[in-house]
Order: structure tokens, then C-alpha cells, then sequence
């Protein structure tokens, strides 16, 4: 009962945000239209970032347990990972060759999405690479956490070297918000929101994990009683 | 320390037998070098140009011969006797040791080789070789450890390269701006960024590695 509440709720304060985007948050001056992809590129490049770490703590648990399903969670973790990463980066790219007249140009920010799309990809050529099931689990949850301690020095290093230009709404130097009222009611209710349903989805899909390993364990008991 | 002195000394022997690792590295470094003087010529690149196309011929060059480190244990399948007399941190550092003399010997001969074909002219020489010496422990670090999780995959040549380039690409970033800011002006406090940038992060991904060299060693 509460869970169906909940999924109404979601429902009806999701499309509430997705018409406050389009009807009622107001534009920003200067950039006219192109303010509203904010609203779902923002959440896009969150959640990349959201499921990786994810990857790696799935990765860390794997490596303490030795339990093969955390190494699924993990897979399914980078999968959805890398659709976001893509979803961000093409968000992005059109948005940039709006305002900056060109779609790639290596702004700091561009160059650190596009090393998570590269550490995605690695992971699952890695992956592809290696045929026993406990090494390839193991050697990946290992790259994964190596990858993710490198990970910040994308975010905060190398955007101190250079000057960036990408608008800084809310990861900024000073910590401080620069939107209006309405914008930053959609803005956050948009980011929160898609936060929760993603998360939802990716539950579900590791429910669906969890019962193929399931089904997966019971027939090998099986054919080994049969023998 | 013992240990990983002796896994060092063994490693150096092995590779004066053969030869394969410096032989690869350094010939890669040559080729790909006379390659970029033949497309672009003398007197006409600038500095911005000539420290990014220096770290990409040493990163390339690197990524050539770092790997073998590990996969010749696989290939003449010592490593199951190497687990029994040695600890993983030792093979570790000893592997990593290695694999830094291995870019010493390489920067040796391409510095001069590079600043002579390409006229590249150094303002501050002192900062371009800290530069590199601090990098050299980054382009080890990582390339070590992602040599030991790779000698264990098929198609290893190829997938060295894809799985290090992510991970290494701090140094690469840094290296060039570092190495662009030597070649502009003598000073050290120009290059100051970056070369803290190339201290954190060979000192996190060393760490990282011995951490979590135990889980890709032990089976």
C-alpha cells in the first residue's frame, strides 16, 4: 500500500517538475531556451557519477566477500553508469554548440566526463577479456576501485589548473546556488526526483539479478544431485 | 626490503638475457619520434605543441614495454612459484622499481634525442627534469598495477593501452602543462600546480595500488 502511494506520488510530482521546466521556471538572460536542458542535464551527469560510486562500493564489497552477486551489482551499477555518462555528454555537447558555437572543446568539465566514459568502457573490455568467472569478478572490482581513486582529481584538480567556462550552478568555489527562486524549486525537485526513480529502477533490475543468480544456484544443486 | 630488492635483481638479470623490454620501449620511442619529425619538421611547432607531442611519445612508448613485467611470469609461468617465496607488496614494489629504471633508461635517450630533432628549447631545465622525475613514479605506479590485472586477460597488448590510458591521463594532463610552463620560463613557482597536481597523484595511485595489489596476486 505505501509503496503504491509512493509511486503515485512519484508520478504525479514528476510531471509537475517536467511541466514546471517547460511552463514555469523562468529563463535565464542570455541564454534564452537553452536554460532548460540544466534541468536534465544536471541529473544525467549526477547520476553518472552516483552509479559509479556505486560501482566501486559493490567493487569494495566483492572484494571483502567474495560473493559473486556483488559483482552483478556492480556490473548493472557501471551499465546504467555509462547511459548516463552518454545522456550528459550528448546534453552537453548540443547545448555547447548553442552557446559556445562548438560541440567539443575540451572545457575541463568536457574533458572529465569524457574520462568516465573511458574508464566505463575499459571496464567492460576488461571484463569481455577475461573468461573465468571469480578472476574476471575480481580483477574488475579491482580496476574499478582504482579508477575511482583517480576520479577526483578530475573533479577538483584539474579544474584549478584550468579555466573553465562551464556555468557552475552548483558545484562552485564559493558553495553558493546562483538561480532564482522558481528555477531552484524545479532545479532541485528535478534532481531529487530523478534520483529516486533511477534508484528505483535500479532496484528493480537487481532484484532480477539476484533471482537469475538464484535460479542459476538452484540448477546447478540440481544437475549435481542428479549425477 | 630484502625482498624486493632480490625480485628487483632477478628482474634486471632476467631482462639482460633478453632484452625485450628496453628493446621494445626504446625502438618504439625512436619510431614514433622520427615518425612526428617527418610530418611536422623542425622550426615549426611551438611549445604548447612539442610538450603535448613529448609526453604522448613517451606515454606510447611506455605503454610498450611497462606491461611485460607481469606478463613474462605468465608466459613462462613463474608466477604460481614467485606467490610462494615472496610477499605481494614485495613483488609489488620490486615490479614497480623495475618499471621506473625502465622509463629512466628511456627518458635518457629520448630528452636529448627529441630536444635535437625537434628543437625543442628548455628555459628551465631543472623543472622539465623534476617533471619527469616526478611523473615517472605516476606513469610506474599505475602502469604497473595495470599490468598485473591485465597479464591475466587475453588480447593483453591491446587492452594494456585502453584500460591504463583513463587512469594515467592526470599525469599526462599535468605532465604537458608542467613541461609547456618549463619550456616558456625558468621559474619553479610557474609550474608550482601542476607539479603538486603530479605529486598527489602518484602518491594516491602508489597507495592505491599496494592496497589492492593483494586481491589481483593472490588467486
Amino acid at each position: 500500500m505505501l509503496v503504491k502511494i509512493g509511486k503515485w506520488l512519484l508520478f504525479i510530482l514528476f510531471a509537475l517538475t517536467i511541466t514546471g521546466v517547460f511552463v514555469w521556471a523562468p529563463l535565464r538572460e542570455g541564454l534564452g531556451e537553452f536554460t532548460r536542458v540544466i534541468y536534465f542535464h544536471v541529473p544525467a551527469a549526477w547520476m553518472a557519477v552516483l552509479f559509479f560510486l556505486l560501482a566501486a562500493y559493490y567493487s569494495y564489497r566483492y572484494l571483502q566477500t567474495k560473493e559473486l552477486l556483488f559483482d552483478a551489482y556492480a556490473q548493472i551499477s557501471n551499465e546504467m553508469g555509462i547511459l548516463f555518462a552518454v545522456l550528459a555528454t550528448a546534453t552537453g555537447s548540443i547545448w555547447a554548440k548553442q552557446i559556445w558555437h562548438s560541440y567539443w572543446n575540451w572545457d575541463p568539465r568536457e574533458t572529465s566526463i569524457f574520462i568516465l566514459l573511458l574508464i566505463y568502457g575499459a571496464y567492460f573490455s576488461l571484463r569481455s577479456a577475461l573468461e573465468q568467472e571469480d578472476r574476471r569478478a575480481r580483477l574488475s572490482a579491482v580496476y574499478s576501485l582504482l579508477a575511482f581513486v583517480t576520479v577526483p582529481f578530475f573533479v577538483f584538480i584539474v579544474p584549478r589548473i584550468y579555466f573553465s567556462l562551464h556555468p557552475d550552478p552548483v558545484i562552485n568555489v564559493q558553495g553558493k546556488v546562483n538561480m532564482e527562486a522558481r528555477q531552484r524549486i524545479v532545479f532541485f525537485s528535478s534532481l531529487i526526483l530523478q534520483t529516486v526513480f533511477f534508484l528505483w529502477v535500479f532496484n528493480i533490475r537487481r532484484t532480477q539479478v539476484k533471482l537469475k543468480m538464484m535460479i542459476r544456484r538452484y540448477q546447478e544443486t540440481q544437475t549435481f544431485k542428479e549425477k | 626490503m630484502k625482498q624486493t630488492y632480490l625480485i628487483l635483481i632477478k628482474d634486471l638479470q632476467q631482462e639482460f638475457k633478453t632484452r625485450y623490454a628496453i628493446n621494445a620501449i626504446l625502438l618504439f620511442a625512436i619510431v614514433t619520434l622520427s615518425a612526428v619529425s617527418f610530418a611536422i619538421g623542425t622550426f615549426t611547432a611551438g611549445e604548447q605543441v612539442l610538450s603535448a607531442l613529448f609526453w604522448v611519445i613517451l606515454f606510447f612508448s611506455s605503454m610498450s614495454g611497462l606491461s611485460h613485467i607481469f606478463i613474462r611470469e605468465e608466459e613462462t609461468q613463474t608466477a604460481d612459484t614467485l606467490k610462494l617465496v615472496a610477499r605481494p607488496v614485495h613483488i609489488f614494489l620490486g615490479k614497480f622499481i623495475f618499471n621506473l629504471l625502465l622509463l629512466i633508461a628511456l627518458e635518457v635517450v629520448l630528452v636529448p634525442l627529441f630536444i635535437a630533432v625537434m628543437n625543442f628549447q628548455i628555459a628551465g631545465f631543472g623543472v622539465f627534469t623534476l617533471t619527469l622525475f616526478i611523473g615517472n613514479f605516476g606513469l610506474a605506479g599505475g602502469g604497473t598495477m595495470v599490468a598485473a590485472i591485465i597479464s591475466k586477460a587475453s588480447a593483453k597488448g591491446a587492452l594494456f593501452t585502453v584500460l591504463s590510458f583513463p587512469i594515467l591521463l592526470p599525469v599526462l594532463i599535468s605532465g604537458i602543462s608542467a613541461t609547456k610552463k618549463a619550456a616558456e620560463q625558468g621559474a619553479l613557482s610557474g609550474a608550482q600546480n601542476e607539479l603538486q597536481a603530479l605529486l598527489a597523484y602518484s602518491v594516491i595511485i602508489i597507495t592505491a595500488s599496494i592496497l589492492l595489489f593483494d586481491y589481483v596476486w593472490n588467486e
